[in-house]
């Protein structure tokens, strides 16, 4: 089996712009002073709080919980008094409560926080009960947790775990610098997942642009692991999860499917490191790796941020900005979510924040559409962007969707490349929305 | 911040008021149309230099007629009809060029104004501009031109600096004599041909932009490799017209001249890929490739005209909605 270079058909190449913090170190962010804890940070149901004013809380213990299957529990990030529980808007846009806590400054750990055990004596019952406990969601942004991911439907045989180290997104380097300076809680949460489903056969994919990283996790993979290096080459969107598994597997995922529908189970590194920590060390998810970066900051970073710090102060650490910031974006350039505010705070799926400049910020003039093609040809799903498009615009949701809108990824490959600036992805996700909507009215 | 609501600080911090938000991709390629247009002019440079140096200056003052005509009524009719005025996109150089291209080099000044004036106003901008023309602009000013004034552009001038009017080698092969008039026998035919070599350099009569196939090759190759255009519909159009002229009866040592001859590499690598006029999907463009070699091969062979290359692009041109519409490509994990 080939497990050099692989990769999918479609695509763009774009700028990395990975060198501002690729070769930075993890640090530890300084400790905030309040941090603002929203109890939806996931897909599924919001969680209900647990604590109210006044309360005293310590780091990891649970603040917000609910009773849903389809939900993560929230932890608090720092030691100190809760101040109030107040309506706010994530970076995702949804509204949520927050529970807004004020720091004592004594880093009293929770007693719930201790190792729980090792590897071999857990049941894959008792796995999944610690990652559910422990607030794990799916670190690359969708926020889907992740204990629901390893409860597939029992029709389902899952063979294949597959750790997603593409980080396609251009600026961000959070993963990468997990495995090159983490490999060991990488490779654990990718055996912890393996045993929690059974599972005999493992990959780390990794972009052929991140090789230090390779090489690192290649150091600690021991014999008897079953666990391979797949190394893909650098196009985006490689992180994309059916592009993964295309690549590595050479399974494609039915369209509307899930990768349970074709035996495999893709998680994030960030998250099999949260969830090698939650083994290890007890460690539900209160804090994350952020890369803080783009031409708009003083000093990019890779900063190991609590959860709740506001962006405005993750900012700051990166030496604030440099002139006037155009936009500011969490996650990456290509599928980030530019925000409104500053003051919003991390959360789980916050894997970076970008910066642009004022100019870097400002939309292009569109023009009319040339019908060169190359929309079709950087699709990854094999979409007609611009028809698609262009019932979108019409307001013909029926036209976008007998197009196949629905199985849009929203890559934003075909926006990127387009030569007359259309906002193709755009108007196809919008047109998404509405048929989704209706669909949700009819039921 | 105490107690504060978030999102309502912003006074507060150094943030401006505005920052800017949209919808993702928030970055963009450096791909623009006007760069696009750009290569094709630079495509095209090989072949104006090679039109000059054969057919002289008469061929120069044709391009820069033709050129500039384009240009100026691009402009005139979107100012008439109130439109931002878009010459800026080197499309309509673009066309103008290749109307100079089809014509005779003894056109006269006003045949290029008239076949830009037709290509742009017409066929471009009234089914409304850029990208919404459903036939290629220059090949429909050709197919005007000719059924217009055919006595004009179809006297052929041979290159060199007199200026001897001459058959072309495709008419040659059709009618035998060298004048293109007289019927002499295949054998005679084959002995007026030119030879191979200077079929391919161009040392052959024609239109001014057509003749040289190693210039246009050279434009060709390069937008290729600069991925301005797809190889798959020149290539499969060059390959269909050669087996269709064999299935009709062409001898094998005719057929070079049957590709290098008349308009077939022009128009197979400048015309039939005109993104607007074109189908966008990879089978689609094969299929394109196919039927315009089938009837470029049928006109040449059984029509009553020596070429048959503008009329097959344009009636593919045509049906190429039909063909996008059929050769959709199948979306990743569904079931045919």
């Amino acid at each position: 089996m080939k497990l050099e270079n692989l990769t999918f058909k479609g695509g763009v190449d774009v700028p990395h712009s990975k060198a501002l913090t690729e070769k930075k170190s993890l640090e530890y962010a300084k400790e905030p002073s309040i941090v603002y804890i929203p109890l939806h940070q996931h897909t599924g149901a919001p969680c209900e709080p647990l604590v109210k004013a006044g309360d005293k809380v310590k780091i990891g213990q649970k603040i917000g919980e609910s009773k849903a299957f389809v939900s993560a529990p929230i932890h608090s990030s720092v030691s100190g008094t809760v101040k109030n529980i107040s309506k706010i808007t994530t970076p995702t846009g949804m509204k949520s409560d927050c529970v807004v806590i004020e720091t004592d400054g004594t880093n009293e750990v929770d007693e719930s926080v201790k190792p729980k055990g090792n590897l071999d004596n857990l049941t894959p019952k008792e796995i999944i009960g610690i990652i559910k406990e422990s607030g794990i969601t799916g670190m690359g942004g969708a926020g889907f947790p992740t204990h629901v991911k390893l409860s597939p439907p029992p029709e389902k045989k899952i063979d294949t775990i597959i750790i997603n180290g593409a980080e396609c997104e251009p600026f961000l380097t959070s993963d990468h610098r997990v495995m090159l300076e983490m490999p060991e809680k990488v490779v654990f949460g990718l055996k912890a997942i393996m045993k929690a489903l059974g599972v005999e056969r493992g990959f780390i994919g990794v972009e052929t642009n991140k090789m230090d990283a390779v090489d690192s996790l290649r150091s600690v993979i021991q014999e008897g692991d079953n666990v391979e290096i797949v190394t893909l080459k650098a196009k985006y969107p490689q992180g994309d999860e059916k592009r993964v598994i295309d690549a590595v597997t050479g399974r494609k995922v039915p369209s509307g499917g899930l990768p349970m529908d074709v035996g495999c189970v893709v998680s994030n590194i960030s998250t099999a490191k949260a969830i090698s920590e939650a083994i290890l060390e007890g460690k539900p998810v209160y804090e994350r790796v952020v890369t803080v970066t783009g031409n708009g900051v003083n000093e990019p970073k890779n900063l190991i941020v609590k959860i709740g710090t506001t962006f405005q102060e993750v900012i700051d650490q990166a030496g604030g900005f440099k002139g006037v910031p155009g936009k500011i974006i969490m996650g990456g350039p290509m599928m980030g979510l530019s925000q409104f505010s500053t003051e919003v705070p991390v959360i789980k799926g916050s894997g970076g924040i970008l910066v642009l400049t004022e100019e870097e910020a400002l939309a292009e003039k569109e023009s009319p559409c040339i019908k060169c093609g190359r929309c079709l040809e950087v699709c990854p799903v094999f979409l007609q962007p611009l028809y698609i498009s262009a019932f979108a615009l019409r307001k013909d949701f029926e036209g976008a969707e007998r197009l196949g809108a629905l199985d849009c990824v929203e890559c934003g490959s075909c926006s990127f490349i387009c030569p007359s600036k259309r906002p193709l992805v755009e108007s196809i996700r919008f047109a998404k929305r509405e048929v989704l909507a209706k669909r949700k009215k009819s039921q | 911040m105490e107690g504060k609501v978030l999102n309502t600080t912003k006074a507060e911090s150094a943030v401006p008021d505005m920052l800017i938000v949209s919808s993702s991709p928030h970055i963009r390629s450096n791909e623009s149309v006007e760069r696009i247009m750009i290569d094709v002019v630079i495509a095209l440079i090989p072949a104006m230099i090679g039109a000059v140096y054969f057919f002289g200056l008469n061929a120069l003052k044709l391009i820069l007629v033709s050129a500039a005509s384009a240009v100026a009524f691009e402009a005139l009719i979107q100012k008439m009809l109130k439109k931002e005025i878009t010459i800026k996109d080197y499309s309509a150089l673009i066309t103008g060029i290749l109307v100079a291209f089809n014509l005779p080099a003894n056109a006269p000044w006003w045949i290029p104004v008239f076949g830009s004036g037709f290509a742009i106003i017409v066929v471009k901008q009234l089914f409304g501009g850029i990208g919404s023309n459903f036939m290629n602009p220059a090949l429909a000013a050709r197919a005007v031109l000719l059924a217009s004034w055919p006595n004009i552009m179809s006297t052929y001038v041979l290159p060199g600096a007199d200026a001897v009017t001459g058959a072309t080698p495709l008419a040659i092969m059709k009618f035998g004599g060298v004048d293109g008039t007289a019927s002499a026998t295949v054998a005679q035919a084959g002995s007026n041909l030119p030879s191979i070599l200077d079929m391919f350099v161009g040392n052959i009569g024609g239109a001014i932009g057509e003749t040289s196939a190693v210039l246009l090759l050279l434009g060709a190759a390069y937008l290729i490799f600069r991925k301005v255009i797809n190889w798959r519909t020149p290539v499969v159009y060059l390959g269909a017209a050669a087996i269709f002229l064999a299935i009709f009866g062409v001898p094998a040592d005719e057929i070079i001249y049957h590709i290098l001859g008349g308009g077939l590499i022009l128009g197979a690598f400048f015309m039939a890929t005109d993104y607007a006029t074109g189908p966008i999907t990879s089978m689609g463009r094969i299929v394109f490739g196919i039927g315009a070699g089938f009837l470029t091969a049928l006109i040449r062979v059984k029509g009553g005209f020596p070429e048959g290359v503008s009329y097959s692009i344009l009636l593919m041109n045509v049906v190429s909605p039909l063909i996008e519409k059929f050769s959709a490509p199948k979306i990743f994990g569904r079931a045919k």
